[in-house]
């Protein structure tokens, strides 16, 4: 990790002129390759299976624009990053989309010079602590020992929440999830705390589930979304209306087991858009009609995404929450295909 | 006619530059020279370059920048609240603490080990060569984890000293009579306290300086009964007896002092989460200077016997029939000869032990790497400016030890009159 920050400043530094600014989608296009960057491993959300295929929440965002612009969702070579690293990897030329956890804030977006292109999951922070510490909310983790991953959000958060109710705290950095939950396996902290779905996600990895609490306080909004490198509008826009077109897909009601059947025209003029049956949307931003299409085929919309990764039908069992249709009382809600 | 013995007229052709012995040498220097400044030249114009095409500037303006993030050991007050510049000083000086911490104790063991490779009883030498090649061969890291799992597999959790009301009892114990607690987090220890503290002086806490006034007007009441001894020793042939006096001198008056000023300890008391009080010596610090010092002091082993080896087998035999005893020999004629061979390679050992530590962040001990190198890198994208100035205090560290030691090394080294 310590090697590729770095590296990441030696490359930022020298060894890319011009690639931030040069058409990444050409890159990807020529390199018959999409290197997305993902984390080391949080199940769920991104982790490779025992036969070495990652799955998850954010690795399919990744599939969904490599079947978008490469034609083949299995064309990506993840590169996973940590908290400290990936922003680096990013700048740097390392990987040309970001998908990992992160959160969408103003400074990521303009003093790092990144671009979010959208909200694929709207979190906040928590806390998780063993059930036999008898503590019920967080306001009561005075004193306490708590693990934090470095590099994030939610080290600041942390640190402003426990001095707005005048707490103190002892906190132990750690650099990545499996790192923070052997140490709050082995009771180095009291307390861990990053996003709600990862603490879900982390949990349902643990042996004894039913021992640890999440605590009810959320102390922070967390829009985690996929991020591209701030100037090369033409990719960053591929993404976002990828990501657009997942959730598009289920306001409309195109999954995976239809969109074969869909895709032969239907009385929908936005599904027939989104589709590539009507119009050529796709050319507007470099790529051909069926763009769309594959990146629904790839791994289905949104929801079925959600339901197969992450949903309460799995065991990390996150119901949608803020994450429902904006027809279902959610915040998702994407700009008209036309 | 032209005298034979007058040289050919001086004329300069380029290829003299080549084939000329006299101007080759200064004809590379001059080339590598110039390739050198073009590579740095190239670097740095690539990096401005670059930094202009990701809409980055160079600007060292964050470190005033509020921080917002915490620190689990701070030698110096640090809040969230302070300025990133100060979050680097807390790194810094954690750096500088465990560098400090971990090249005195890997001299002490590198001598100890190193003295005993060479003994002559068969187990001893074997287990010092054991220990030496084990630690010698491992990669650091790798110990620090290791050393790291024990530490917080181990001991137990503080949460084990929590008294069940039940049952009356604990699941672990404090020790040295309740006041001392092992735990995976921290070994809590208790602090002292003074209820009636004189003031601070020069910025060295009341009890400090009065303890050390007291302490220095026993040593100078100590060296007046040593030299009334004396006297009484050459006036009557007998020496009086002084040991008690020394003890009481050495001792009462900076105990007085300070029990005169209310002192008494801070015991750490468990308290909900963790231990309430006393001083916490994280974990994280005492394995990570563990490790630095047991993997270090393989190689001041090393060194320390290649030093002891240099002196030549004479010196020991004439030591020996002049009557020394082994201990002596070592102490009063071998090392510190040997300490000339030693000082040199010894500076590097230091040298990489500092730069070592940098190794913290596996065991999350929040050092120069861990603040600036790290979060503060991290939560400001400010890489280049954090990696070189990081790099420059490194630098200045190492240059401030090497410095040191070279005097040291000048003050021991052979004197040629
Ligand atoms: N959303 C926060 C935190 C992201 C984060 O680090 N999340 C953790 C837990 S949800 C993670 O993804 N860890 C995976 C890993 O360590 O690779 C941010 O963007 O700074």
């Amino acid at each position: 990790m310590k090697k590729s920050v770095f590296l990441g400043a030696l490359t930022v530094a020298s060894f890319v002129a011009g690639a931030a600014a040069a058409a990444t989608l050409d890159d990807v296009k020529a390199r018959g390759e999409l290197n997305c960057g993902v984390n080391t491993g949080l199940v769920g959300f991104a982790a490779p299976d025992a036969n070495g295929n990652w799955a998850g929440f954010d690795v399919a965002i990744c599939k969904a624009v490599a079947a978008a612009v490469l034609g083949d969702s299995s064309k990506v070579k993840y590169v996973p990053t940590t908290g400290q690293t990936r922003f680096t990897a990013l700048a740097s030329g390392e990987i040309d989309l970001l998908v990992r956890n992160s959160t969408w804030t103003f400074t990521r977006d303009t003093d790092l010079k990144l671009d979010f292109a959208g909200v694929n999951y709207y979190d906040g922070q928590g806390f998780m602590v063993r059930r036999d510490l008898g503590v019920s909310s967080a306001k009561e983790l005075d004193g306490a020992t708590v693990c934090i991953q470095t590099g994030t959000t939610t080290e600041l958060n942390l640190a402003d929440f426990f001095k707005a109710n005048n707490m103190s705290y002892q906190p132990i950095a750690i650099d990545t999830n499996a790192e923070g939950e052997q140490q709050y396996l082995a009771g180095a902290c009291d307390a861990y705390t990053t996003d709600a779905s990862g603490l879900a996600a982390t949990r349902a990895a643990f042996a004894d589930p039913e021992n640890h609490i999440i605590l009810p306080e959320i102390i922070s909004k967390e829009p985690l979304g996929p991020v591209v490198r701030h100037g090369d509008n033409e990719w960053g826009d591929i993404v976002r209306w990828t990501l657009n077109a997942l959730v598009a897909a289920e306001e409309y009601g195109v999954t995976s087991a239809n969109i074969e059947e869909l895709s032969k025209g239907t009385q929908n003029p936005e599904v027939n858009r989104l589709l590539g049956t009507e119009g050529d949307l796709g050319a507007m931003i470099g790529l051909d009609k069926e763009w769309a299409k594959r990146a629904i085929a790839a791994g289905g919309n949104y929801g079925e995404i959600f339901a197969a990764n992450i949903g309460e039908q799995t065991p990390i069992g996150l119901a949608r929450g803020l994450n429902a249709q904006w027809t279902q009382g959610g915040l998702l809600y994407a700009p008209p295909f036309r | 006619m032209t005298d034979v013995d007058m040289p050919p007229k001086q004329t300069f052709r380029l290829s003299q530059l080549i084939y000329d012995t006299r101007y080759r040498s200064l004809t590379i220097q001059v080339v590598v020279f110039m390739l050198f400044m073009a590579g740095a030249a190239w670097l740095v114009d690539n990096t401005i370059q670059n930094l202009k095409v990701l809409g980055k500037d160079f600007n060292f303006g964050f470190l005033w920048n509020r921080a917002g993030y915490d620190i689990g050991q701070t030698l110096i007050p640090y809040t969230n609240d302070s300025t990133h510049f100060r979050a680097m000083l807390v790194g810094l000086l954690n750096t500088l603490l465990v560098s400090f911490l971990g090249c005195v104790a890997a001299t002490v063991i590198g001598i100890f080990v190193g003295v005993l490779r060479l003994s002559s009883n068969w187990l001893v030498a074997r287990l010092m060569t054991l220990y030496v090649e084990v630690f010698r061969n491992v990669p650091l890291l790798l110990w620090i984890l290791v050393i790291y799992a024990i530490f917080t597999e181990v001991m137990p959790v503080p949460n084990a000293f929590r008294v069940n009301p039940a049952t009356g009892e604990a699941a672990a114990s404090m020790l040295f009579f309740d006041t001392v607690a092992l735990t995976n987090r921290y070994t809590a220890i208790p602090g002292v306290l003074f209820s009636n503290p004189l003031p601070g002086i020069l910025g060295l806490a009341g009890p400090l300086w009065s303890a050390l006034v007291a302490l220095a007007g026993g040593l100078f009441l100590n060296s007046r009964l040593k030299a009334r001894a004396t006297r009484i020793q050459e006036a009557t042939g007998t020496r009086p007896s002084t040991w008690w006096a020394t003890l009481l001198l050495l001792t009462l008056p900076w105990m007085a002092v300070l029990w005169a000023q209310g002192f008494h300890l801070d015991v750490p008391a468990f308290n909900r989460f963790n231990f309430q009080g006393g001083i916490k010596v994280t974990n994280a610090l005492v394995v990570l200077w563990l490790a630095l010092s047991l993997y270090t002091g393989a190689f001041v082993a090393e060194i320390v016997r290649a030093g002891i080896m240099a002196i030549s087998k004479g010196q020991t035999e004439a030591a020996a029939a002049l009557g020394l005893r082994p201990g002596r020999i070592m102490s009063l004629v071998i090392l510190p000869q040997a300490l000339r061979v030693i000082i040199p390679p010894l500076i590097s050992q230091f040298l990489n032990l500092t730069k070592n530590s940098s190794l913290a962040i596996a065991v999350g001990y929040m050092d120069l790497r861990g603040t600036l190198g790290g979060i503060t890198l991290n939560q400001t994208g400010r890489e280049l400016e954090a990696i070189l100035l990081m790099m420059g205090l490194y630098l200045a560290i190492s240059l401030g030890i090497s410095g040191v030691m070279n005097v040291y090394n000048n003050a021991v080294k052979l004197k040629e009159r």
